[in-house]
This record gives structure tokens, sequence and C-alpha cells, in this order.
């Protein structure tokens, strides 16, 4: 950390600063936290500052990943890496499972997207999770940008936007009823860039298809698909071969990847910079469904 | 690169958001496909230009009512500066979402129309400003376009808000007309207005200096928890972990424990990324002592000399966020710092007109929105400062007992 004699913070270590107050009020007012890990750059953020934050002690909360079992392979080589070097103790909630059990149905268009949401409240519900702590942050959306840093949720783990508790100063009201539970933002605060720019000062690993790569993709709704056993293209769509890289790392049937030559962390930071699109709106078909489809899906009881 | 937050607010159609919007777009912080989405949600409501207002409209309700009911969090950064905007909406809760907004800011723009002059709704900004102690505060008189951008009137208006916030405390001040339709002195100095000297808004916001606003002076670290690994690799670790509240605190130092009141120097500070020499705001950190000395979550490390008073006695301004009023003899739980406790309405002193500044001392009770002077009695000593002095250990939330949601926030003393 650099320490001028200003005795000023620069902003991204004002970021950690925050962040890493918010995981210790997790874990000093929540009875049973869990921090969920996608092996997305958020959600790989979120866990270093846990790890930071309870230094040298392990993080003491599970973590938790909600696997639509459509994941793309390098990210589930990473996340069982990450977990075995740092001894986390993993909890998979597995959708596939779940179809399996007949307990929830995919789309029609073989979409894992909306069965997310049961999953994951099952799985709050098994272990009995008091509180989960998500990478999300407010700039990715506009119903995102509305909601606390500490988010309740009622018994059926539904997000109401109209009933949110005020949040003031560095005060979080983590107080729940058996059965509600607090999803918990560490990282509202920061922006795509922000990420990025941590990933860099911190020598943070992530996974390989971040960095732009060679890869067989097809359009599809104007975004590029990786052509793979979860993506296959339609009759008469050709596929080629390109360079791209993931801005977002979601269900591989539903995440686009974008054109880039950025193949190290210098020039996705100065892409990110340059670029004139969301992550989101640039990536991500669930996002695209209406203007109100994240805020539907928090009311479920999405992240 | 340093951070700003700040917090805007204004009466509905003052053109809060068309004023967000142009700070975000001029500094390229829309995306493509985000105005996208806005310029057809233009069209369908049959607009004929963009309205940059919509991209600060979050939420389903918002859109079809077109009014802004949440706080929003904004995000945009130029070369100088990374900025948090707390956009509060001046409809309903206003009170309560100005409070949330102003409670983290370190710059609060009050936005004016310059045709209607200061409302009732600037009144309550600024005194909210002022008894959140928000440092900085600008005065932005808008829609200069629409009173042929009259010296005279933005004088006029000036001199208004002056004379209301010499009542207030307001230690730093500046007024600006803009037209945040058309742009001017927005990010560029108008060529409308040569009689006006002073800066653009953003230039104002890029180099307002707040590295002074900290307190750096008095030690404050309420601690979090302990952190005690117990492993083989660390048997007898045992740090205090925290957020610095204000005050440097190195290592070396001679500390003073409360409650224990116990003394004994830091042995190391440990931050993020490795030990460090010395910790400030809003740094956090752990901190390992020299001696083992009883301490815990809701306890404060600070100095023999200078030290925040423990007292069960507590003297608040309090903003009431709940539908159903407080009442004297009420009981609700506290969050101050890292320490909860149960407290008790011993007194409703007065409430505040906080357009008036009148105090009302028949005032038993205070409703939705409504701000008064409260004195509380809590169940164990809290460690307090006055909120002048520190923001953090001067101020708390209440919580209700029963249905656990947060009602009620408060500075103390002030
Ligand atoms: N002429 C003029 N109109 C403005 C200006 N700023 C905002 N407006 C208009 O005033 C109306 C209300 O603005 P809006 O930003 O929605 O207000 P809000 O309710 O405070 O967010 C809209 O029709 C804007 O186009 C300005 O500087 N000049």
């Amino acid at each position: 950390m650099t320490q001028p004699a200003s005795h000023a913070l620069s902003q991204l270590d004002a970021l950690e600063a925050e962040a890493i107050h918010i995981i210790r009020e997790v874990v000093a007012q929540m009875e049973r936290p869990a921090l969920l890990f996608s092996g997305g750059k958020d959600s790989i953020c979120l866990l270093h500052l846990a790890i930071k934050a309870f230094a040298p002690a392990p993080v003491p909360m599970p973590v938790v990943h909600i696997d639509t079992g459509q994941n793309f392979p390098e990210v589930i080589e990473y996340r069982d890496r990450v977990v075995e070097q740092y001894g986390l103790k993993l909890v998979v909630g597995s959708v596939q499972e779940a179809i399996d059990a007949g307990k929830v149905r995919e789309a029609p268009d073989g979409s894992r997207n909306r069965i997310q949401t049961p999953v994951l409240l099952e799985t709050i519900e098994d272990n009995r999770f008091d509180a989960c702590m998500g990478g999300a942050r407010r700039d990715e959306e506009k119903a995102r940008a509305k909601e606390r840093v500490f988010s309740f949720r009622d018994e059926f783990g539904q997000w109401d936007p109209r009933n949110q508790r005020p949040e003031l100063w560095n005060l979080y009201n983590g107080k729940v009823h058996p059965g509600e539970s607090i999803r918990v933002f560490p990282l509202s605060n920061w922006t795509e860039l922000d990420i990025w720019d941590y990933i860099r000062s911190r020598e943070i690993e992530v996974p390989s298809i971040y960095y732009a790569h060679e890869r067989e993709v097809f359009v599809r709704d104007g975004m590029w698909m990786a052509a793979n056993e979860f993506a296959v293209p339609p009759e008469g769509v050709p596929t080629e071969v390109r360079m791209v890289r993931y801005r977002t790392v979601g269900d591989a049937t539903l995440t686009a990847a974008v054109e880039s030559q950025a193949d190290t962390i210098d020039k996705i930071i100065e892409e990110t910079a340059a670029t004139r699109l969301t992550e989101r709106g640039a990536t991500r078909g669930d996002d695209r469904v209406s203007e109100a489809a994240m805020e539907d899906r928090k009311k479920e009881g999405y992240f | 690169m340093d951070l700003l937050r700040f917090a805007t607010a204004g009466s509905v159609d003052d053109g809060k958001s068309t004023l967000i919007g142009r700070l975000l777009y001029d500094s390229k912080s829309i995306f493509e496909d985000q105005l996208e989405s806005i310029e057809l949600a233009s069209k369908n409501r049959g607009a004929e230009t963009t309205d940059l207002a919509l991209l600060t409209d979050g939420l389903r309700a918002e859109r079809e009512q077109g009014i802004t009911i949440d706080v929003a969090y904004r995000y945009f950064a130029t070369p100088k500066r990374k900025f948090i905007i707390a956009d509060t909406p001046g409809h309903q809760q206003y009170t309560r979402n100005m409070v949330t907004g102003a409670s983290t800011a370190d710059l609060a723009i009050i936005l004016v129309d310059a045709r209607k002059g200061l409302t009732e709704q600037s009144r309550r900004h600024a005194t909210i400003s002022s008894l959140l102690r928000v440092p900085h505060v600008v005065l932005a008189v808008n829609k200069m376009d629409l009173v042929d951008w009259s010296e005279e009137r933005f004088d006029e208006i000036y001199r208004e808000f002056t004379e209301f916030a010499s009542k207030l405390d307001i230690p730093d001040l500046t007024a600006i007309p803009v037209s945040a339709l058309l742009g001017d002195n927005i990010v560029d100095r108008s060529a409308n207005m040569d009689w006006y000297g002073g800066t653009s808004l953003l230039y104002h916001l890029e180099n307002v200096h707040i590295g002074s606003d900290r307190n750096l002076q008095d030690v404050r670290f309420p601690i979090q928890f302990v952190v005690r690994p117990q492993t083989a690799e660390h048997p007898d670790y045992r740090g205090f972990a925290g957020q610095v509240a204000s005050g440097i605190l190195k290592v070396g130092d001679e500390v003073m424990a409360l409650p224990s009141g116990l003394s004994t120097r830091v042995a190391a500070i440990d931050g993020p990324n490795g030990p460090v020499d010395a910790a400030y705001p809003p740094m956090s950190v752990t901190v390992r002592l020299e001696d083992e000395i009883d301490l815990s979550r809701g306890d404060i490390l600070c100095r023999k000399g200078n030290h925040p008073e423990p007292t069960q006695d507590v003297e608040a301004t309090v903003c009431w966020m709940d539908a159903s009023a407080l009442k004297v003899r009420d009981k609700v739980s506290i969050l101050h710092t890292s320490r909860m406790a149960r407290a008790m309405v011993k007194d409703i002193a007065y409430e505040l007109n906080v357009n008036t500044l009148h105090r009302d001392q028949e005032a038993t009770e205070l409703g939705l929105n409504s701000i008064g002077r409260v004195s509380l009695r809590v169940t164990s000593p809290l460690l307090v400062d006055d909120y002048a002095e520190n923001r953090i250990t001067g101020s708390f939330i209440l919580i209700d007992e029963a249905t656990n949601r947060t009602v009620g926030a408060g500075v103390i003393r002030n």
C-alpha cells in the first residue's frame, strides 16, 4: 500500500478498505455467512478481499458455487485450484441435480439462467445461511444501482426494492429473523475498471478466458457465442475462428465473448477504459430480455 | 487518483436527473447500450429529444410513474478523480433519502431552478447537509437559460440562500450558475455568462480540496473482531481487526483500550497488503498489541489523553425514518460503531422544522421523516464523540426490536 505523507488513500485503496470493513461486519454480525463464488472476476476479487480481511486466519465461511452444469471448463478448473490453494470449504448447489430430481425444469431454449434462483435459495435454506456475500456491483445495471450493501431478503429470498433498510455512514444492519437472510455486496461501489485495476495492482490470477484467445464462435443476436456442447450454432449459421475474450463469465449457453486483441492485463484495462458498451449489455443474453429483466429476477431471489 | 462522494438533491423538475445525465454523458461514462435504451424509452413516450433523466430511473415503478423513489448510486471518473454520486430523490421519503445520501458525502449539490428560487426542498437539503456536516456545499442555480442568463437573478438567489445558511453551519459554500440542459458551466465555462468569474461545476468537483476534511488528530479505532488463527503456523497470533475512524495510529504508539482503560503499545499493524508503519482513516487493518489486554468487538483503541466519553446517556439529533412514530419510553436497538446495545427514549426535547429552523418544544413524538432532539438511556456505555469532531464515533442508527428495520439515524450532541 502506498502511504504518501498526506495520509490520503488512493481510490483503489479506499475501495479495498471499504470492502474489507463490510466483509468483516458480515462475519462479526451474522451466524452462518457464506461467500458466493462463480469463478468470475468480481467474485475472485471478493474472495481475495475476504482472504485479506481475516489473514493470517483462514476465511471463516464456506464458498458456495451455484453450478449450472454449463460452465466453461477453464472456470471450474480455476475454482477447484483456488479452493485447494486457500484451504476453503466448497459447497456446490447443482442445477443438474435439481433438474434430475424434477425440482426445476430448463427453459425451452435450454437456458438454465432462471432456474439458478431456486437452486440458490434451496442451497441457502439447506445450509441455513443467514448471509450470502456476492460480487455484484452497482454500476452493472440500473436496478442494482438502488440496492443496499446489506440487502435484506425475506424467508422466500425475495428483494423488495420499495422496502429497503436505509443505510447510513458505515453502519450496516444485519439483524434477521430465522429464515430471513441478507445478501451482502462489498463491491457495490466498484466499477468494472476498478476490478481490473485491482486485479492488476494486487497481481490476482483470473481464468484464462478473460484474456484474448482464439476460439470457434458464431453470431447469435449480434453477439459472439462460443461453439461448444452448450451452444450449438443453428443450421446454416457458420462458425469461424476469432480472437475473443470474455468480459463476464456466466452460463456458457448465455455468455457471449467480445472480439479483442487484449491478451495482457494492461491491454484489458486500456480496452475497458475505452469501451462504449456496458459489460452486461455486450455479453449477457439474460439481461436483454426486457428493461426490467434484472429487477424481476432479483425480486425472485436472484443475485 | 482519489475518491469524492457527493450527494445531489433538488425539488421535482429542478433538473437534477438532467444534471447527472449531463455529467455522466460529458465525462463519457454513459455506454452506447444505455444510451440506446433511453433513446428508445424517450421515443416510446413521445419525447423529441433523448431524456438523459431516464438514465437514473432504475426501478420499474420509477419508470412507470416517471419519478425517482430511492437513493441511486452512480459512478463516473475523470483523469483526476473517481466520483460516487448518491442521487437522492425529492419526492416521498425525501428526508430519509437525503440523510442517507449526506451521511457519507464529502460534498452536496443543492440544485435550484433559477425561475423558482429557493424552495422548501432547498432549505431542507441545506439544513440536512449542515446537520450531517457535509464539508462542502455547492448551490447550483439551474435553468439560467430561462432567465436570460441574468446575473441579478443569480445574485438574488445566492443572497437568499446565504441568509438562510447563516443560521446553519456550512463551512464551504460555492454557488455556480448552470444550464444542465445546454451544458453551460457544467464541464466548460459558459460563454453566455461572462459576468461569472468562478469555475465550472466539474472543475470544482475535480479540484475541491477534501484531504483536510478527515480527522487525523484523534485516534479512534473501533474493534470489529479479534483475529485468532490458532493454526500450527500462527499459534499465538492475536490481532484486532477494524477500520480507522480517525487519527493516525503508528507502530510503537502508546494506546489505551476503552472501556477497560488499560494501556499498552502497538506492536504491529497488518494492512491488507502486508505490514504498515501507520494506519489512518479509512484504512482497514489488523492491530497487534504488546500486551495481552482484554479487548473485543465494540471496544475502541484511543489515547490516554484523548479519548471518547463512555456514557449511557446520549443526547442526539435523530432523523426518524419509520411509519410508526418514535415516542418517549420507546425501546430500540442502537448500533454505534461496532457496538450494539439497547436504548430507551427518555425525552424528546423538540422537533426541528427543517424549513424554518423553528424548534417545536411541544412535540411529543417524531413521525416519519421528522428530525428532533432526543435523549436516550443506553443499557451499556457507548464510547461517543461529538459528531462535529467525528462523523464515525459521533453517529448511530436505531433498529426496531420487533421488525429489525433501520428506523432512525442519529448524530450525537451537535
Ligand atoms: N431550459 C432548461 N430546461 C431544463 C434544464 N435542466 C433541466 N431542464 C428541464 O426540466 C425538466 C425537469 O428536469 P429533470 O432533470 O427531469 O428534473 P428532476 O425532477 O429534478 O430530475 C425537463 O424537462 C428538463 O429537460 C435547464 O438547464 N434549462
